[in-house]
């Protein structure tokens, strides 16, 4: 027995050589778009039998994995988010409670191209689907709200659903205020700014991290704004840093200065489309 | 009654003899693995995924020892030929029937258990030191006893499946009444569907077959409560009452089959 025994060690190692070997020779290249085999959520539904919650929790990786592959590509590839509305979709269709899949996707969906697919009409499709699922579930309403005002500028669109969510059981107090300051002084900065800083005390630590985010980018467009004015005062101020320290840089269109691509804020709402 | 006793016990140590028991530290590897690897994958939903992937484990572990051991329990004694001095023995074949179910089943019951521990135990570390802010954001505690529901259930369906599989292992081949087993399982997951059949099917004659085997086929979808009980949606007593008398029902059901069928079998 302790010849058949060696050899079988003695093959293993030989593989695990080989397989270092190979690897000095990477496989060329391919950026191949990513697949889905089953698109039908409602044939996911069936097929995973009463194994949903898993298989819920599959396509939710698989989403935040696509995602992040496509918003962290380098350069040279197109990023190209179209598998994920589909997954997010399959999702939510097997767990229908599935809370962080609605209101992380849709902050996924809504963010602007290239840093997300910049497609708000899905965020809010998938939103409504968590509200159809939960009807009482106020944070969706709120999300709702958000993608109203942030991405789509509706300000009496985000109103009113910062209104219907103050209604609801367990929504806090502020809400209510939120749906009138919405109301008063939509596109206002300040607003905004009232918005997101309710946001940044949530429990949710990727929803804290969002709205620090947008609040930082808020204060980007405060420096360019002072920036601008005081150059157009015949100031020769120096190009300032942007709120994540990256320096910002020179606009030639309009003279003013804009967000460096290279920054974490980069871009701000409305600063690129994406490719149709 | 006393003869059961015996062949259970009997069960239970071929059950460990055959090293059933291996799957527990498959799953135990399983979640420890998981729950270390999960939060590198996921945006803060570590305890939600361990505990979709503890009780769906826990129910498709359960699935393959009630099936790939249930469909053994009669047939392999018979092929073996160790059903003749068995049988020689002052035991009727009803309690002979009765203590190979009862075996197997204590063998899920203690299977399940150990399941249990070790997935409360993994939830226990996956939440600790998580501020109570952020836990209270959950839809459920992670400690949450109304866990126990979704496993008392997950022991329920398996307690039907266990019951078909030696059904068909009293008159088929082990591979036969495999199939069979896993086939009635699955289609008693889309059992709801048959009900509201008539909704694609104009045929009268069609929608009463679909309606027959609606009631006829167990109904495996009502035991799955695990999603609710991870997203703490309340499972009313009522309703684990009622599918817990269901499954006694078809469990009796099934088993009075067996032992007429296993009664009427000739082994001379």
């Amino acid at each position: 027995m302790r010849g058949p025994a060696a050899a079988a060690a003695l093959c293993l190692a030989a593989a695990v050589a080989l397989h270092a070997a190979i690897d000095r020779w990477p496989a060329p290249a391919v950026d191949t778009p990513g697949l889905l085999y089953v698109r039908s959520p409602e044939a996911a539904r069936r097929a995973a039998l009463s194994y949903r919650g898993i298989a819920a929790d599959v396509y939710w990786i698989r989403a935040l994995q696509h995602f992040g592959s496509e918003r962290l590509a380098g350069p040279g590839h197109v990023k190209d988010y179209s598998l994920l509305y589909p997954l997010l979709d399959l999702a939510t269709t097997l767990d229908p409670y599935f809370s962080i899949a609605y209101r992380f996707g849709s902050i996924f969906l809504g963010e602007p191209y290239p840093g997300g697919p910049g497609r708000p009409d899905l965020a809010i499709a998938l939103l409504k689907k968590g509200l159809a699922a939960q009807p009482a579930k106020w944070q969706y309403m709120q999300d709702l709200g958000f993608v109203y005002y942030w991405h789509l500028h509706d300000y009496h669109a985000a109103a009113e659903a910062f209104q219907r969510a103050s209604e609801m059981p367990g929504a806090p107090n502020w809400m209510r205020p939120l749906a009138a300051v919405t109301l008063a002084e939509g596109g206002h900065r300040n607003a905004s700014r009232a918005l997101w800083t309710e946001l940044a005390k949530s429990e949710e630590p990727w929803l804290r991290d969002s709205a620090v985010l947008r609040l930082a980018q808020l204060d980007a467009m405060d420096t360019m704004e002072a920036w601008k004015r005081a150059k157009d005062q015949g100031l020769n101020l120096p190009i300032p840093n942007d709120p994540s320290g990256t320096p910002f840089v020179l606009n030639p269109a309009t003279g003013g200065i804009i967000v460096s691509p290279q920054s974490k804020l980069y871009p701000l709402p409305g600063q690129l489309e994406p490719p149709r | 009654m006393s003869a059961i006793g015996p062949v259970a016990a009997a069960v239970f140590r071929e059950s460990v003899r055959d090293k059933v028991f291996y799957n527990l530290v498959l799953f135990g590897v399983l979640l420890v693995g998981a729950s270390i690897v999960i939060g590198q994958l996921t945006a803060g939903q570590d305890v939600k995924i361990i505990k979709d992937l503890g009780l769906a484990a826990t129910s498709l572990f359960g699935l393959f020892i009630a099936i790939f051991i249930g469909i053994n329990l009669v047939s392999k004694e018979v092929e073996r030929r160790s059903v003749y001095p068995l049988l020689a023995k002052p035991i009727t074949r009803p309690q002979f029937i009765a203590g190979k179910y009862a075996g197997l089943l204590l063998t899920l019951l203690v299977n399940l258990a150990v399941m249990t521990v070790a997935l409360y135990t993994v939830l226990y570390f996956l939440a600790r030191g998580i501020p109570a802010p952020i836990q209270g954001a959950w839809d459920a505690p992670a400690l949450d006893p109304a866990l126990l529901k979704a496993v008392a259930m997950i022991f329920l369906e398996l307690s039907v499946v266990t019951a078909v599989a030696l059904f068909f292992s009293t008159y088929s081949s082990p591979m036969l009444s495999a199939i069979f087993t896993l086939g009635v399982y699955v289609v008693g997951q889309f059992n709801a569907e048959l009900k509201r059949f008539d909704a694609i099917v104009d045929s009268p004659a069609a929608i009463a077959v679909a309606k027959a085997c609606y009631y006829v086929l167990p109904d495996f979808s009502r035991f799955d409560v695990k999603l609710a009980v991870v997203h703490g949606v309340p499972v009313p007593g009522a309703f684990m009452a009622a599918s817990a008398a269901y499954a006694a029902a078809y469990v009796a059901a099934l088993l009075f089959g067996a032992m007429v069928i296993f009664a009427r079998r000739d082994f001379k």
